[in-house]
């Protein structure tokens, strides 16, 4: 449980200073340490796919607000490349790149779906039994609408979301009342 | 002259219809064959993009407008939630319990028929409408206000 409230600390820390900080790219990348932090405690809660999906939408949104900011706000470094910083991310991508061979030395055949080697995978029940329960035969749709409809509608509701997000954003009035 | 040129305009007339139909099909064989909501809306969103990028956006804007996209979209959500809801109410008490097929359809061999598998049709269509009109709603909404304040910038700058 410590590690929750480590986390916890290190994501309210991060709020704080993103909130309070004069420079924005600072703020935004505060925002990106904020989310990978939720995508750690997702991780530690068993909950691996959230933590793929937070980590996937942060790495996006970072990129966009970086994107966004760095026109805006003029911060640039110059100076040589220094020897230290170079060796340590060679090590950095050597270590990354044995890692993932031993994981891929891990993973199952190409091929064979992880659920036929692990005798409690719930997608056994929704291959052998879907078609009785739901009366679908199209598996894929009975487990989006019927086993898994909170996935859906979340889904739904993220596209909600975004558009009202988007338009909220493009509109005239904002740009009218921000130049004023 | 709008959009481009008669070629592109007369191929892109003929073309539409396809699309729109086969995003209908799509959506409503979701319980049968691969494709669903999600896609077939992504479909019909297309062939008002086509529309769009063919004929200009004034055209596009004729057909769907604004406020009937929004209200198409509200529409898909607030049918998809009813379906869940009407779940709660009938029998199961479970949000997004198949009322339909659990009461209605269960002893029946309807496999692989258009009225099967009890409510999951009604939530293809729900998505459907609201994936469709979304994303069109997002392609209408970028292009309508993004010329705008290109616009408003560029005089900003003349001033």
């Amino acid at each position: 449980m410590t590690v929750f409230y480590i986390l916890m600390m290190f994501i309210i820390i991060g709020a704080i200073i993103a909130v309070e900080t004069k420079d924005l790219l600072s703020s935004v990348i505060c925002i990106g340490a904020i989310g990978f932090g939720a995508s750690l405690m997702f991780l530690f809660l068993r909950a691996p796919d959230i933590a793929i999906t937070q980590i996937v939408v942060e790495v996006l949104g970072l990129i966009i607000l970086i994107r966004a900011t760095i026109s805006r706000d003029l911060t640039f470094i110059t100076g040589d490349r220094e020897f230290f910083g170079m060796v340590v991310s060679v090590v950095i991508i050597l270590v990354i790149f044995l890692a993932g061979i031993e994981v891929f030395e891990t993973l199952p055949e190409f091929g064979t779906p992880v659920f036929t080697q692990v005798p409690e995978a719930a997608s056994r029940t929704y291959v052998s039994e879907g078609m009785e329960k739901t009366g679908a035969s199209n598996l894929v749709t009975s487990i989006l609408l019927d086993f898994r409809g909170y996935d859906t509608l979340g889904e739904a509701t993220v596209l909600f979301t975004s558009i009202i997000g988007a338009t909220v954003i493009m509109r005239e009035k904002s740009r009218k009342m921000l130049q004023e | 002259m709008k959009g481009m040129t008669v070629i592109v305009k007369t191929i892109s007339s003929w073309v539409k219809v396809l699309i729109f139909l086969f995003g209908i099909y799509i959506i409503l064989f979701g319980h049968l064959t691969p494709g669903g909501g999600f896609a077939g809306g992504v479909i019909i969103a297309s062939s008002y993009v086509l529309l769009l990028l063919a004929f200009g956006r004034e055209f596009a804007e004729k057909n769907l407008s604004l406020p009937l996209a929004s209200t198409l979209d509200c529409t898909g959500a607030l049918l998809f939630i009813a379906v869940a809801l009407a779940g709660l109410c009938y029998g199961g008490a479970c949000f997004f319990w198949n009322f339909l097929q659990q009461n209605y359809l269960a002893g029946k061999q309807n496999a692989f028929e258009l009225v099967s598998a009890g409510t999951i049709p009604i939530s293809n269509i729900a998505i459907g409408l609201k994936v469709g009109s979304s994303l069109f709603l997002v392609i209408l909404v970028l292009s309508i206000y993004g010329k705008n304040s290109s616009n408003t910038r560029d005089t900003n700058n003349k001033e």
